[in-house]
């Protein structure tokens, strides 16, 4: 069974940048907007939410098409993906704890926040529903991971020079960045139509 | 926390005005925008969500003696996700054109922050029906907001409302776009900041 690189290139692709989930299906944002006010609390939770996002979606596609499916117990998928979800970040916790404790100070606060985001449980559930093939969820994880945390530096290098503009008092603090992110996802448009799947 | 405890009328609009989700404390943003653009999406949704919420609650509520506090996190989230999966089914079947459209948002409904928030700073500490008014306020303050950002996006978007169309011409459709989304949902929050201001003397919700 040969590899189709192309198809999964065309998926990383298109996971990153055409249908970003912070700018075209707006998944994620709580985290998009509390951890973007500044570059270096970004680039750290790009890196911690691309490992987090790999792993889940590898362990939960192991479950769910070798113990779920043959069970036929498709229906129990929230249930279980949101639990692997959690006991995977769990642990890192610990582990990253322990073994790495320098690690652990830089990039384990970003961890705890992880759980509750949602695009971390909507890639299981898109792979579940459009049937992939292991690589090709993993590069789907990546290509989200990698186009969340475009998003996410994007946004803190244009907030960290906001803070120093003139907004008027009503839109300051988060409206602005609505708004800004709103023009942000208007470029992200250009993109459509790069690649078709 | 106040210490005097509030009456259930109060509760119910502590959600749904002082309080608000999306526009006051600024979480659960993700379908806010995603499912806005028409009013008929974000019903669906809200009403979703204020099931679950009020459910959740008083789930949460009635067992709050049982749970063990260190493993509390794990337990309210099963719970949580019991009930989006009844939701979630439960709209698949006799909901199937609007499902096929926000089916994703309602299964993601299980990672909201506004929800678990609400099992552990409220329900996790009251008895049942404080619980369940605090859920159901905070549930319809979450409708309100999407009823209102649905409501100029798919009038300006589309010049539609429900589905009937309202304004004859050419509509804006950068409000439909993903992009509206965004501006829509800044431009109301700077609106709600400005009137909260103006005539109540508060500081605005600028958070996060």
């Amino acid at each position: 069974m040969g590899i189709d690189w192309v198809k999964l290139f065309e998926l990383v692709v298109s996971s990153a940048l055409i249908n970003n989930f912070v700018f075209t299906m707006f998944l994620g944002l709580c985290i998009f907007f509390g951890v973007s006010k500044k570059m270096e609390t970004a680039v750290g939770m790009s890196i911690t939410f691309l490992m987090v996002m790999v792993v889940s979606a590898a362990l939960s596609w192991i479950v769910y098409q070798l113990i779920m499916v043959p069970l036929d117990l498709g229906f129990l998928k929230i249930i279980v993906f949101i639990g692997i979800v959690a006991a995977f970040v769990q642990s890192a916790d610990i582990i990253m704890k322990k073994v790495s404790p320098v690690l652990y100070y830089k990039l384990g606060v970003y961890l705890a926040l992880i759980t509750t985001n949602c695009i971390i449980i909507a890639v299981p559930l898109h792979n579940a529903g459009e049937h992939y093939t292991f690589l090709e969820s993993i590069a789907f994880a990546i290509g989200s991971g990698l186009g969340f945390g475009l998003a996410l530096i994007i946004m803190a290098s244009i907030r960290e020079k906001l803070e120093v503009a003139d907004v008027p008092a009503p839109f300051r603090g988060l409206p602005i960045s609505f708004i800004l992110a709103g023009l942000i996802a208007l470029a992200f448009t250009g993109f459509s139509g790069l690649i078709t799947l | 926390m106040s210490l005097k405890p509030k009456s259930n009328w109060e509760l119910i609009k502590n959600g749904m005005f002082g309080e608000n989700t999306i526009f006051r404390m600024a979480i659960s943003l993700c379908p806010s925008i995603a499912v806005t653009n028409g009013m008929k999406n974000g019903m669906a949704l809200g009403i979703a969500v204020m099931f679950v919420q009020t459910m959740v609650n008083a789930t949460v509520s009635l067992m709050r003696k049982f749970i063990h506090p260190k493993i509390r996190i794990p337990i309210f989230m099963l719970i949580i996700a019991g009930y989006v999966t009844i939701i979630d089914m439960l709209m698949a079947t006799y909901a199937r054109p609007i499902y096929k459209e926000i089916g994703l948002y309602i299964q993601i409904i299980v990672a909201f922050a506004s929800i678990f928030a609400r099992a552990e700073v409220f329900a996790n500490k009251n008895k049942l029906v404080p619980a369940i008014c605090d859920g159901l306020g905070m549930g319809i303050g979450f409708l309100l907001a999407m009823l209102v950002i649905s409501f100029f996006r798919e009038l300006l978007g589309k010049g539609e409302l429900f589905g009937y169309s309202i304004i004859a011409g050419n509509p804006l459709l950068i409000m439909v776009l993903p992009a509206g989304g965004f501006l829509a949902v800044g431009l109301l929050m700077g609106f709600f900041n400005w009137i909260d201001m103006r005539f109540f003397g508060g500081k605005g919700a600028s958070g996060v």
